[in-house]
This record gives C-alpha cells, structure tokens and sequence, in this order.
C-alpha cells in the first residue's frame, strides 16, 4: 500500500522544520551541557566516587576486587599485597593518606597502619602469618570489610555521612554518635528557617499583594514600585543594609536607646533574629508577585456575590476569596521555600555560627576544610531536595508559569 | 439602615487594618535601603544617626581606590561578556523553543532552565571542580562561561514570553517575499522583538552583575569583582566606603527598573501594531 504523496512530503516538511527547530535551540543546549549540567553532574559523580586509597595502595585494592567470600580472610597473594602496598607508601610517606581514607570505615585504622608497618619484616615466606603476627587485627575478615569498601572506586560512605550514617567494620548501616552528629541537625535547621521564612513572608505579602491587586491600576502600579525597587536592588546592598541597621551600635540600637527603651544595645544581628529578618526581606517580593498575579486574576463578583447573599465580610473573604488564590500562595510558598533552602551569602554574613544552613558546609567542606566528596554528598541532598520542590512547583504552575516581575 | 451602617464601620475597619500592615511592610521593604543612603553623604566615620556633616568623602574614597575601582570594571568586563554570549545564545533558542513541539520539549526547556533552579552554592562548587583541572579557576574566560550559564535561561524567558505575542504571519510573509532564514531574522523578526531581546539581556546583565557565590569559588584575586569587595568589606569591617558603593547600585537599580519599564510599554505598544 503506497502513502499519500502529499501526505508523505508534509510530514517530511514537518520533520525538517522540527530539525531546524532543533538546530536553533542546539547551541544554547551544548553550551549548558558542557559549562553548567557537566560540572554539576561531575560533582555528583564525586560523593560516591573514591579513590584515595586506590592511588596510594594499587596493589592490594586491586585485589580487593577479586575477594568476595566476606566470612574469611583473603588468600595469600593478597596479603603480600598488603605488605607491599603498606611498606612502599610508608617509605614514600603517603601512608597517612591510606590512614585518614581507612578510619573513614573503621576505628583506629591509623595506629592499626603504622603498628604493622613497623613490625613488618623485610622479608617472609608467609606473608599471611607475617602480616597477622605484626597485628592480629588483620586475622579479622571485618578488618579487610574496611579496607575492601574504601578501596572505592565506588563508595557510599560521603552519602552516609551527610545524613550522619557510617557503616560498622562489619558493614551495617548505624547511626553516629549524638556527639559526632551534626549534618541531620543541619539539615532539620535548613528546612526548619526556610519553613519559617516562608510563613513570614505569606503573612507579610498576603495583605500586600491583595492591597496591590484591588487598587485601581494606576495606584497599584504606583504602589508596585515599592516591592520591585528592593526586589531589584542588590542581594548585597540589602543585607550591607540590614548590617548597618542592625548591627550593635546600629541603628535601630542606637533609636532603642535614644528613646530610653534600653540601656544596653540588644543583640539583632549574627544570630537567628538576624537570619530571619534578612532573609525574609530578601525573598518578599517572591512571595507577593505570585500572589499578586492570582490575586488580579480573580473576579471581584465571587465574593459580591457573597456579599449580597448575605455573608459578613469576613466570612465571604475567608470562604470564597481566600480559597482562590491557594494556587499563588502555593506557588509562592514553594518559590521562597526553594530559595531559602539554597540561600548561602545572607546567612553567612548576617548569621551566627550556630545559624549557618546547609550551602554553608557545602562551601566549608569545599574550601576550608577539603573534603570533597563530603561536600559533594552534601550537595547531593540539597539538590535532591530542591528538584523534588521544583518538581511539584512545575506540576502546580507550569515552567511557563515562572515570572520575573 | 443599621445593618449597612455596622457593614460599612466593619468594612472600614478592615481596610484601615489592610491599609496599616501594607505600609508597614512598605516600610519594612525600603527603610533599611533607604536608612543607608543618607549614611554615605556623612563626614563622620560611624554608621550612625544623627549625621555630624555633609561630605563626599566616602565618594571619592570610592573614585580613587584602585581596588574599588578595578572590581568595577571587572564586573562591567564580566558582565557585559556574559550577557553579549547569553543573549546571543537565548535569543536564538528562543526562536527555536517557539517553532518545536518535538517530544523531549519539556525536558530540554527543563535543562535551558535549570540554572535558575539549582542552588547557587552546588553550581558554584560545581564550577570549582570542574574547571580547576582545565586551568580555568581565577580566570576570566572561567567566571564569564560561568555567568553565561546563569544569565542565559533568563533571556530565555523574556523572549518566548515576547516570542508569544509574536505574530509568525510577518516571518512567513516575508519568506514568500523572497527573504531568506536570516534576512527575516534581522529584517522583520529582531526589530519587532527587539524590546523583549534587551529587556531579556538586561536581565542577563543584572544577573551577572549581582552574583557573588560563583565568583568567590571561580574567580582569583584578580577578577574580584564589586559584589565580591562588597562581600568581604561587609564580612570584615563595615565602612562607610560600602554605604557610597550601596547608594550608587541603588541608583543602578532605579536606573534599570526604569528601563525595564519603558521596554515593557513598548513592547506593548509592538504587540498592538501587530
């Protein structure tokens, strides 16, 4: 059966447009490939990704591989793996690098290290009985579980440990010790101030946006000015303003006390209050051009309506306007939320140490203290976290839906 | 006659409490911007009320301090680069966006878009990372790849938002009148779409302008840029210094929502010729 010409050469046409289409979106995508998803995905790759003790122990943790009867130690070939892989990076010094990579999955890996390599002999016929007479930890199959699972190249440990998890010598999965904690606490502080912030700026930008959308347009307008001149100003100039008014001798210290409310400067800033002061100013105006945008979508006779019916107006604002514009407080809650989970600078400078969010240990482990793949484990979380939010946002408003203002 | 009297007082009541929490939140919204300008004019080293004097010192602190001024022109140099490559890039995007409705659309708008959408911090340890090896940290080529990625799904937005109200009759039009691909781009296409392409690089350019987490990763001591001496003036020693730098990127500010604004009615006025 031979297709319609016609019908043949439009869906050919079609398909060429569809190419061309594609060829004119083509270099934007490339270029976001490479520059922007590349890195990102690499950093990913990077928390369960490991090879420290590979680069410094090849032999043995290439062997690693091939041993896969955990109830027993491995066989001899491995064992003067061991030994030589222990003996050639204490010479080259690289051994505390092994070291710092193995008390990852066990304890006392390190003085475990060092013993044996001071008690290996130069030379054996037996490297097993050597090696296990030089410490009788290695006699122990939990002992090489360690070292098999930091042989890497894959690794669960950095994912674990951003959700305070480790695995024992033996392999089960525990919870750190409450003094060793930190990064779930972290994370319930991240989700706690951005739940916060957003019900702050719900409050605060509920009655402006409807103020906004039921003035006549040339009010509103006017009045719009007020929430998009600091929505355009600076993330830097707002919270250099929040320090200046806040800050000990700041301003609103110095009125506090010029008025005789205080005697003594009360502490704003470098703190929680500060946190939240900041941050809801910042991400405000997320919350109320949303809003906004519904607000102005919906028709004043619902609630005449309801007004002539006989409703007081609270009850007809509550029951019948209220409800409309559930879509916007959804779509501005969820933007803020997203935002102030991620929110890195306010924080930083206005916070205290007690106060920093999650991007703050992501740009700690990275910088500072370099563990990269703790870093990167802890951005995976945050990342997760995020696309699910953005995820249901989308399924709520729409890529479409984004405004800029 | 009474139960409209109690309406009419209830409904006073209510819209005198609207009235009152909006301008407190006004208040809240601009009192600490505006709080700072005066502070920039003082003659006094303090960040305080009330003001000892009037000067300008802290301008021409500003004017002749070569590291001030060479974070200015690395953010011009940046900022500029980043939106020329991203407006370019979106703009042409966009025009394909429009025309596609292969499958896949939606996951490729999600990629375009996802800048906007993954925190700053993990794209700015996601740079560190990524570039260190190929020798692009503390460069400009690195910080002006890196803002690019940022600014680009933001001129994305702005014009297939413009692109919409587009009407492809004109490109057809001008395409059974001979044009080919790129004459209609230039000739027919740009010029109608041009309020949205420069409100979109605008965008661009504040982004680029304003972003500091990627540069404290990416750039090195030479491409610190404005909000970067912002960052650690705030973080080490509050001056008066930044209150000056403050007041003129406020008036930056101003000076594109203004623009902003006037793009935006004519635009308007485009669509309705076409």
């Amino acid at each position: 059966m031979s297709e319609n010409p016609l019908k043949a050469r439009l869906r050919r046409a079609e398909r060429m447009r569809q190419l061309k289409a594609f060829g004119l979106i083509a270099p934007l995508l490339g270029f976001l490939l490479i520059a922007f998803v590349a890195p990102i995905a690499s950093m990913m790759l990077r928390s369960v990704h490991d090879t420290e003790l590979r680069e410094v122990w090849p032999t043995v943790t290439q062997r690693m591989d091939d041993w896969t009867d955990r109830k027993a130690v491995p066989d001899e070939a491995t064992f003067a793996a061991l030994a030589a892989d222990i003996k050639s990076s204490f010479a080259d010094k690289t051994l505390a690098t092994a070291a710092r990579r193995l008390n990852y999955d066990m304890r006392n890996g390190r003085s475990l290290l060092f013993a044996t390599a001071r008690a290996l002999p130069p030379t054996a016929d037996n490297w097993t009985q050597a090696v296990i007479s030089a410490n009788d930890r290695w006699a122990d199959p939990e002992t090489w579980g360690a070292v098999k699972r930091a042989s890497g190249p894959f690794t669960s440990y950095f994912l674990l440990a951003a959700l305070d998890r480790n695995r024992t010598a033996g392999g089960k999965i525990i919870a750190q010790p409450p003094e060793e904690a930190l990064f779930v606490d972290v994370l319930k502080r991240t989700f706690v101030v951005g739940l916060g912030v957003t019900l702050l700026c719900l409050v605060l930008g509920y009655p402006v946006a409807y103020l906004l959308a039921t003035l006549p347009p040339d009010r509103g307008n006017l009045l719009m000015i007020l929430v998009l001149l600091p929505f355009w100003t600076s993330l830097l100039v707002r919270t250099a303003a929040w320090v200046v008014v806040l800050q000990e001798h700041g301003l609103i210290n110095n009125a506090l006390i010029w008025l005789g409310i205080i005697d003594q400067p009360v502490r704003l800033i470098y703190n929680q209050i500060g946190v939240y002061v900041a941050m809801t100013h910042i991400l405000l105006p997320f919350m109320i051009l949303p809003l906004y945008s519904v607000m102005k979508a919906i028709p004043p006779s619902y609630v005449r309506a309801a007004r002539s019916l006989g409703a007081p107006p609270v009850t007809a604002f509550v029951k019948v306007y209220m409800p409309q514009t559930l879509p916007g407080i959804g779509a501005g809650g969820l933007l803020v939320f997203i935002m102030a989970i991620g929110y890195y600078i306010t924080p930083a400078l206005v916070g205290g140490a007690g106060d920093q969010l999650i991007s703050y240990f992501i740009a700690y482990y990275t910088s500072s203290s370099v563990n990269w793949g703790l870093a990167s484990a802890l951005g995976a979380v945050l990342l997760t976290a995020t696309l699910v939010l953005y995820w249901i946002y989308n399924k709520l408003v729409g890529v479409d839906g984004v405004k800029l203002g | 006659m009474a139960t409209t009297q109690i309406r009419t007082r209830s409904e006073r009541f209510w819209s005198a409490a609207l009235w009152t929490t909006s301008i407190l939140v006004f208040v809240f919204l601009l009192a600490p911007i505006l709080a700072i300008v005066p502070l920039s004019f003082s003659s006094g080293q303090f960040l305080t009320y009330p003001i000892p004097g009037f000067s300008l010192r802290w301008y021409a602190d500003f004017f002749t301090s070569d590291k001030w001024l060479h974070s200015l022109w690395n953010s011009m140099v940046v900022g500029v680069c980043s939106t020329l490559l991203a407006t370019a890039l979106g703009t042409v995007a966009s025009l394909g966006l429009v025309r596609a409705n292969f499958r896949g659309k939606g996951l490729i708008m999600g990629l375009l878009l996802s800048p906007m959408i993954v925190p700053l911090v993990i794209t700015a340890v996601g740079f560190y990372f990524f570039f260190a090896p190929l020798g692009l940290t503390a460069s400009y080529t690195g910080l002006i790849v890196a803002h690019t990625a940022l600014a680009a799904p933001f001129v994305v937005v702005t014009v297939t938002a413009t692109l919409q109200g587009f009407d492809m009759n004109l490109a057809r039009a001008a395409a059974s009148l001979g044009a080919n691909a790129t004459t209609t781009f230039f000739k027919v296409i740009l010029p109608l779409i041009a309020p949205g392409v420069a409100s979109g690089a605008l965008f661009a350019f504040a982004t680029s302008f304003d972003e500091v987490v990627v540069v404290l990763f990416v750039a090195g001591p030479e491409q610190r840029t404005l909000p970067r001496e912002m960052f650690s003036g705030i973080r080490e020693n509050i001056s008066p210094t930044i209150t000056a730098v403050a007041t003129i990127l406020i008036l930056f500010s101003i000076c594109l929502l203004v623009a902003l604004e006037l793009l935006r009615r004519r635009n308007a006025r485009m669509r309705g010729i076409s």
